[in-house]
């Protein structure tokens, strides 16, 4: 600790930071731009000037940024000297000179850190009376704005895509007062966290353009604290809602998971929520059973699709119940304490139900953790092994752009560069990269970090894995016929490892390969052998499959076989999508046998066109709910906003079917915590859930907390052209929250933060008044529980069989699926913007293959695969592996859940069809 | 008894008096220009609409008796989609007047608009926009804002420098 004197008042800050971050921590408002938290300081803008003093005699003192000055012990300044107030009034004013005069029609206003820094200094009148400055915009894509003219050069922007997010297609420009930030020239930005430069931005420069087709003002917004559903990774966002719409995703500190920054696919990909697809009242739909050939569906009051369906339960001759990954918790488990555990299946496929349940298994009952995505960022050596992390787990992939740093800062600390000092710190360490290692079936967009990267088939990649583990560990079993390549490859990848202060393996459910996970799981427990921590981080394939997979519950293959042998009739279908899971024929076999189908979902999919009942199910923003993410970390997201319609939370309607069918414990489930609670008495691996948030009881002074800001807008005549008569604000039973204005206006505990906003601070960097220190935890430690925690063991149970090295088939191809950020999620695809971007279905060859069969890139190709026959153009993808082809995962028409499969190839004779 | 027949004199004397009652409605008084009666949405001296949905009236109503929702046109200008005013709550403080950054609501002296119920006093904008520009003639908002519209280029607007030629290295 330090003691800092801050206008003569002692203050205690921690060692090794800049006065800047030490100001903003003990709470004093230092104006700032080119300064981020994440980021740290380059002394760009010159904004943060404070005055210095030598000791307490000195009354001159000198002017220094206080970005670039470190918080040493004994340390003389002041904020509020009036010639340093003079100064930094100065400063915003130059920035002002050319900044357009258009705050009425920016998306920025009202969050905006330009206009809050020029309250906070002060500058009230533009002095400089010449032409300002005007610049040309550029398209960006479908999900950004671009509005030069606004700009005010703090490179916050290009320091984030190029430095921190590893793109390559935006730069700075031109010379003297006209640099200028953008790409080369007008086109789609191709980095996966370019929506985050609405959030880096300190004025409106970047925007969110999907929000600014429905735009509203950040007070407008109701809001709460919500999970992102698009991957398994559990980043906290804060989505906002005006007029029954879903407007926006927001970025949600949580210290330890996504801090800073999401992925454009998390940002971008909510507008499912308003979707013409969604489900919004009970369906009834009549059947062939029933000898009603009428057709038609209708839709029906939410009791008489209840008592319809208590029918179908008390006359069937057996029911079983599908959960779903992307459904909570507290939805998974209602479904099973209606069905009852033994007909409980988990709804997922065979390979991802054992994959999931074998990652559990490894983290739970060896002595490898997983880690946070604040551990990631630390570690110091990483090997990726068989996972696209960037589409699969993107904002993981961020934290491991910052593990690739961790090696060569330490070049940057020995030359005594403070690691706050960012721009230094790059000068030091140049191009350097830490140990970072890649196997993957495909090349991946992490190879820029990696000095070796090695494609194989999901097989080889195990072995090479297996391999690793033997160099780490001689008594594990050595990989026999290895080439000497990857053997060497092997070894110093092992050595690497062995080195490092804080190994990190990852790997994950991508490859479709229980090899692989052993494998990595091997090399994670032989370096925590020794009992020195390893870190080892899976990648989950949704947002609750590791929820899912702790609540047990067979695999949708067991579904079909029950209703095969005949020991069920009636289905109960939550929130999935079953032909997304299984092969089409396997499916329609299913439905066609089961004599009633009910579904809760909140969109009409293949699956819910075939059920006899559809009850429409909330959305996230629409529900209150728990979901684990890939680390183990059970996290609470909160309702939003009430729909309208008959939509409501998924577990409210498996309780309305309970009670319905007189089970009465079931009239006690008013709200999730009664749910929560009987799950954590069911399953004790839950019992830390009921810890996660405060009970919906909680009360601030009496108050609950409201969803809306204090100047939301509007309330006497958003609905008067329906009624003029206000309606009463919807009550929620369900949590601390209001859907109100009225309530707690100051900083509620951390899971219930529903916006980011303090006096003066009306930007999303108001977060720093909502942390304990500046990149730190939130104030009350950051929220979400870890359910799994490593097992001290004494024998650690090693994996022991390797796999054979894979041998291509003559004629034939091992098909493995190929992630895309866009497209390969289920929801996310609703969103304009991301089918824009994603692709249309493909065949993936590298490019001696295609040689090899005469095709070339865009030629139809004949895919014959599980029995499936598709037509589709073929693709090159770099590093695929000769005999292995490669599917699109997830896209319409391309089964993703029966991948890795054989297949076989045949050229269409030249007809190119226009698809 | 005095004071009785005092007070009938001076009420005697009121019959000679100035008249102030006046005959509404056959007589109108006089309302002075900055009279804070019926809110209107006024147009540019183009005759495009002023407003350009910012959503700084609705904040500043104490009330919170006015609702829009922005659009914005293909060229990238913003207007309201739908502009309702709740008269049955508006208190005419003329507050949404002085947040407004592009003159485009004003008060006008109007103050006849009583209804038998509430639900006539909701405006749509259909209701409030006019066609000139009531009380500020020449204030035209894109012609100084550096947003660019339909035939307006950046660097067009006042007091603004043509594009910087981003290719150029001249100082």
């Amino acid at each position: 600790m330090a003691t800092i004197y801050i206008d003569n008042k002692p203050y205690e800050v921690k060692d090794g930071n800049n006065l800047l971050h030490a100001c903003l921590s003990l709470g004093f408002n230092v104006p700032y731009f080119c300064w981020h938290p994440a980021m740290h300081s380059v002394g760009a803008c010159r904004q943060c000037a404070v005055k210095q003093f030598k000791d307490e005699k000195d009354t001159r003192g000198r002017i220094v940024m206080s970005c670039m000055t470190p918080a040493s012990d004994g340390t003389r300044i002041s904020i509020d000297d009036p010639e340093v107030k003079a100064f930094r009034a100065s400063i915003i004013e130059w920035f002002m000179t050319n900044h357009p005069h258009d705050c009425p029609v920016c998306d920025e206003g009202g969050e905006c850190h330009l206009q809050d820094m020029t309250q906070m200094t002060g500058h009230v009148y533009r002095r400089f009376r010449f032409k300002k400055r005007t610049y040309n915009n550029q398209y960006l894509g479908p999900f950004l704005t671009h509005e030069m003219n606004r700009c005010i050069q703090c490179y916050r922007c290009v320091r984030f895509y190029r430095d921190y997010a590893g793109g390559r297609d935006f730069d700075v420009f031109a010379s003297h007062n006209h640099v200028y930030f953008g790409r080369h020239e007008d086109g789609v930005l191709q980095n996966e966290f370019s929506g985050n430069l609405v959030e880096v931005c300190p004025t409106g420069v970047f925007d969110d353009k999907t929000f600014n087709k429905h735009y509203t003002r950040k007070w407008d917004l109701q809001t709460a604290p919500s999970i992102c559903v698009h991957c398994g990774v559990g980043c906290n966002t804060i989505p906002g809602e005006r007029y029954g719409r879903l407007r926006r995703i927001r970025n949600r500190y949580n210290g330890e998971v996504n801090r800073y920054f999401l992925c454009d696919r998390g940002r971008y990909g909510y507008e499912f929520v308003n979707s013409d697809r969604r489900i919004r009242r009970p369906l009834l739909r009549p059947t062939p059973h029933d000898g009603d050939s009428s057709g038609g569906e209708s839709t029906v009051a939410g009791e008489e699709a209840l008592r319809h369906i208590a029918d179908l339960l008390y006359f069937g001759a057996g029911v079983i119940g599908i959960g779903s990954p992307r459904a909570s918790l507290e939805a998974n488990f209602a479904l099973r304490s209606l069905v009852g555990p033994e007909h409980f299946y988990s709804g997922t496929s065979d390979t991802d139900s054992r994959l999931v349940a074998m990652i559990i298994d490894i983290l739970s009952k060896g002595p490898a953790r997983s880690p946070s995505l604040l551990e990631v960022e630390s570690a110091d050596a990483v090997f990726v092994l068989g996972e696209d992390v960037t589409n699969t787990a993107p904002v993981l992939a961020l934290a491991l752009r910052r593990s690739a740093r961790q090696k060569p800062m330490e070049a940057a600390r020995k030359q005594h560069i403070p690691c706050w000092d960012d721009a230094a710190t790059r000068n030091a360490i140049q191009d350097a990269k830490g140990p970072f290692y890649i196997a993957a079936p495909y090349s991946t967009r992490l190879e820029d970090l990696s000095a070796h990267s090695y494609h194989a088939a999901p097989d080889d990649l195990a072995r090479l894995g297996f391999a690793v583990a033997h160099e780490l560990n001689k008594a594990l079993p050595y990989v026999e016929g290895l080439p000497e390549q990857v053997r060497s490859l092997a070894g110093s990848i092992a050595g690497a490892l062995k080195d490092a202060q804080r190994p990190l393996i990852v790997s994950g459910t991508g490859c479709g390969s229980e090899a692989v996970i052993q494998a990595a799981a091997d090399i994670a427990w032989a370096l925590s052998n020794g009992g020195r921590r390893a870190d080892l981080c899976f990648t989950a394939p949704e947002c609750n499959s590791l929820g899912l997979g702790l609540m047990g519950g067979h695999s949708l293959d067991g579904a079909f076989r029950a209703v095969q042998e005949g020991a069920a009739d009636t289905v109960i279908i939550l929130e999935n999508d079953l032909y997304r899971r299984a092969d089409e024929g396997a499916v329609n076999n299913f439905l066609g046998r089961v004599k009633h189908a009910v579904i809760i979902d909140h969109l009409t999919t293949p699956t819910s066109h075939k059920a006899e009942a559809a009850l429409p199910a909330a959305a996230f923003a629409e529900a209150d709910g728990t979901l684990v993410n890939s680390e183990g970390r059970a996290q609470r997201f909160y309702q939003v906003f009430v729909p309208e319609g008959g939509i409501q939370e998924s577990w409210r309607w498996l309780r309305d079917i309970m009670i319905t069918t007189r089970r009465a414990y079931a009239r006690e489930w008013e709200n999730p915590d009664a749910v929560m609670a009987a799950l954590a008495e069911a399953l004790p691996v839950f019992k830390q859930i009921q810890d996660i948030a405060p009970p919906a009881g909680f009360r601030i002074a009496g108050m609950k907390i409201p969803r809306q800001h204090q100047r939301y807008s509007g309330r006497t005549a958003m609905f008067a052209d329906i009624t003029v008569f206000e309606p009463r604000p919807p009550k929620d039973p369900d949590s601390p929250l209001s859907f109100t204005m009225e309530g707690y206006q100051g900083r509620p505990p951390s899971p219930l933060i529903p916006r980011f906003w303090s006096p003066g601070w009306n930007s999303v960097q108001a977060v720093n008044k909502f942390q304990s220190e500046v990149g730190g935890p939130l104030h009350g430690g950051d929220p979400g529980k870890r359910l799994l925690e490593p097992a001290e063991v004494k024998e650690i149970p090693f994996f022991k069989a390797i796999p054979g090295a894979f041998v291509s088939r003559k004629g034939e191809w091992l098909f493995i699926p190929v992630y895309h950020l866009f497209g390969s999620e289920e929801m996310s695809i609703l969103s304009p913007g991301i089918a824009e971007l994603s692709p249309r279905p493909y065949l993936g060859l590298n490019l001696e293959e295609a040689n090899n069969l005469q095709v070339s890139a865009g030629e139809e190709i004949e895919v014959n695969v599980n029995g499936a026959v598709y037509q589709l153009p073929v693709r090159h993808v770099p590093g695929l592996p000769a005999g292995v082809a490669g599917l699109p995962a997830g896209l319409p028409g391309v089964h993703k859940a029966t991948l890795p499969a054989w297949g076989s190839l045949s050229k269409t004779s030249g007809m190119v069809e226009v698809v | 008894m005095f004071s009785l027949i005092r007070t009938a004199w001076d009420i005697f004397l009121h019959a000679f008096r100035r008249r102030v009652t006046i005959q509404y409605p056959e007589v109108k008084s006089y309302i002075p220009p900055r009279w804070r009666g019926r809110i209107i949405l006024s147009r540019d001296p183009d005759g495009g609409e002023r407003c350009v949905a910012c959503y700084l009236c609705a904040a500043a109503c104490p009330v919170d008796c006015i609702a829009l929702q922005a659009a914005e046109d293909e060229y990238g200008r913003r207007y309201p989609a739908f502009f309702r005013i709740n008269f049955s709550r508006c208190i005419f403080c003329g507050y949404c007047e002085e947040a407004c950054p592009t003159y485009a609501i004003q008060l006008t002296p109007d103050y006849e608009m009583c209804e038998y119920t509430r639900q006539p006093l909701v405006y749509e904008k259909e209701d409030l926009l006019i066609d000139g520009t009531g009380k500020y003639h020449d204030y035209n908002y894109y012609k100084v804002a550096g947003l660019t519209i339909k035939d307006k280029g950046k660097g067009e607007a006042g007091n603004e420098a043509p594009p910087v030629d981003v290719r150029s290295l001249m100082p």
